[in-house]
């Protein structure tokens, strides 16, 4: 049983950002807990000082700015998210994978900064961050940088941020007419398991032609993936079921899962193609009853 | 070294201080210093919902919350819920269905069952079953415990 040895509770950024550096690499960013208290006890991690966001303002802040887009605080969590009406309208896909990430307990707690920073392949929140466009805000010693979320994960729990780096906030670009978005993901029952697969779709209709598409694929790869071939086999093409089976081939086309207790990989691929095509299918539906 | 952090907060309405490693769990606090031995530990990884308590109104598991995090805040806990005279209408609810056998899951259930009533006081059978995913019980089968959630939504309702 391991133990934090500090915790922190910092008001700024720039306070967060010196205690982690000062740490040499034994400092780790706090958010919702739900991922990094359970490594610490069980072990998985060693870790020395412990500093939680959530007194920083901005980590829980959710800023939606009809032109500008909207930002999100990587420590803000899910429930807020997904009881968020203007999010709803705007992202609705965002709200499908904060809605079902965890029981009411974790979605208490849990955050879509902790969700891609343990970089599990499987995170419920990146295939629709990455299919949105999304980019998250890294704060570091040396300043700010940002980076598409697809670019993010390096490997199995791995990602880019360097030693007293924390990612700060969520940025997803402004929502545009007749686009539609949707999460999903298929795990054996109903509620609270980890994705044997997840896909992410976000598309733009033009009358009834797909204009333009991005599809993020989970938990078939040692990273969440942009399937950019699955985004082209739908871009310029009739919102038709013959298109959204061509996009679902190119999923599967891009899926190189392991076998797991969770799913063989023969499995995974499979259902690559199938969550991909209802994922797109929703995502549609959604762009068609869009407002504006 | 470590070194212990001094932590105030209020518990079941009262103001309440502690000293704790910095990484301990708010549910070993609870249990360990504060004798407060109703919220239990069943998994201690945020899987079986056991250690439910509500943190400033929203249902959280105590093992997952640091327990430095709960500074300034407001805990309310299984043994906060009985007034001097009565059980709370889910407690007695519970009872009436047998909506428990070993009891492990029970406390949790119960907190997860008033943080579901306190903002939807007459939820739907599906609504129930959709809030309680995060709570296991391993004996009853989980009808009775919805059984008597519903009798103590009647009961709270009834009330008003």
């Amino acid at each position: 049983m391991g133990q934090a040895k500090q915790y922190l509770r910092p008001s700024s950024i720039d306070e967060a950002v010196r205690a982690l550096a000062a740490a040499n690499g034994g400092g780790r960013a706090l958010a919702g807990g739900t991922d990094i208290i359970v490594d610490v006890r069980e072990g998985r991690r060693q870790v020395d000082l412990l500093v939680d966001l959530k007194a920083i303002p901005e980590l829980t802040a959710i800023d939606v700015d009809g032109a500008g887009g909207a930002r999100i605080g990587a420590a803000t969590p899910c429930y807020r998210i997904a009881e968020d009406t203007r999010l709803r309208r705007a992202y609705p896909g965002l709200v499908d994978a904060a809605s079902l990430i965890g029981g009411v307990q974790i979605q208490s707690r849990a955050s879509l900064g902790g969700n891609i920073c343990t970089s599990s392949p499987a995170a419920d929140s990146a295939p629709i961050l990455i299919a949105l466009g999304a980019t998250c805000v890294i704060a570091g010693p040396t300043g700010e940088r940002r980076l598409p979320v697809e670019q993010f994960f390096t490997g199995p729990r791995q990602n880019v941020l360097q030693d007293g780096e924390i990612v700060v906030a969520i940025e997803l670009p402004p929502p545009v007419p007749r686009s539609g978005s949707a999460y999903l993901r298929f795990i054996p029952r109903n509620e609270m398991d980890i994705a044997v697969v997840g896909a992410g779709v976000w598309i733009r209709l033009d009358g009834e032609t797909i204009a333009e598409a991005r599809v993020g694929l989970g938990a078939v790869a040692p990273t969440p993936l942009l399937v950019v071939e699955a985004g082209r086999a739908l871009a310029g093409k009739p919102a038709t079921r013959e298109t959204f089976e061509a996009a679902a081939e190119a999923a599967r086309a891009a899926a190189k899962p392991i076998s797991d207790m969770r799913g063989s990989d023969r499995q995974r691929i499979h259902l690559a193609g199938v969550i991909t095509r209802r994922a797109i299918e929703t995502a549609v539906q959604r762009a068609r009853e869009s407002q504006s | 070294m470590t070194k212990r952090v001094h932590v105030e907060t209020r518990i079941n309405g009262r103001e309440v201080d502690f000293l704790c490693e910095p990484g301990q769990s708010l549910l070993e606090v609870l249990r360990d210093q504060l004798h407060l031995t109703g919220a239990k530990e069943g998994c201690n990884n945020g899987n079986c919902g056991a250690c439910t308590v509500i943190l400033d109104g929203r249902i959280v598991d105590s093992c997952l919350v640091l327990a430095p995090e709960v500074e300034g805040r407001e805990v309310t806990t299984i043994e906060g819920l009985a007034g001097p005279e009565h059980l709370h209408p889910l407690q007695q609810q519970f009872l009436e269905h047998a909506a428990l056998q070993c009891g492990i899951c029970t406390p949790g259930l119960i907190m997860a069952a008033k943080g579901l009533l306190d903002q939807n006081p007459a939820p739907t059978e599906e609504e129930i079953r959709l809030w309680l995913a995060g709570n296991l019980c391993r004996c009853t089968g989980y009808d009775k415990i919805i059984r008597a959630v519903q009798a103590a939504a009647q009961q709270m309702e009834a009330r008003v």
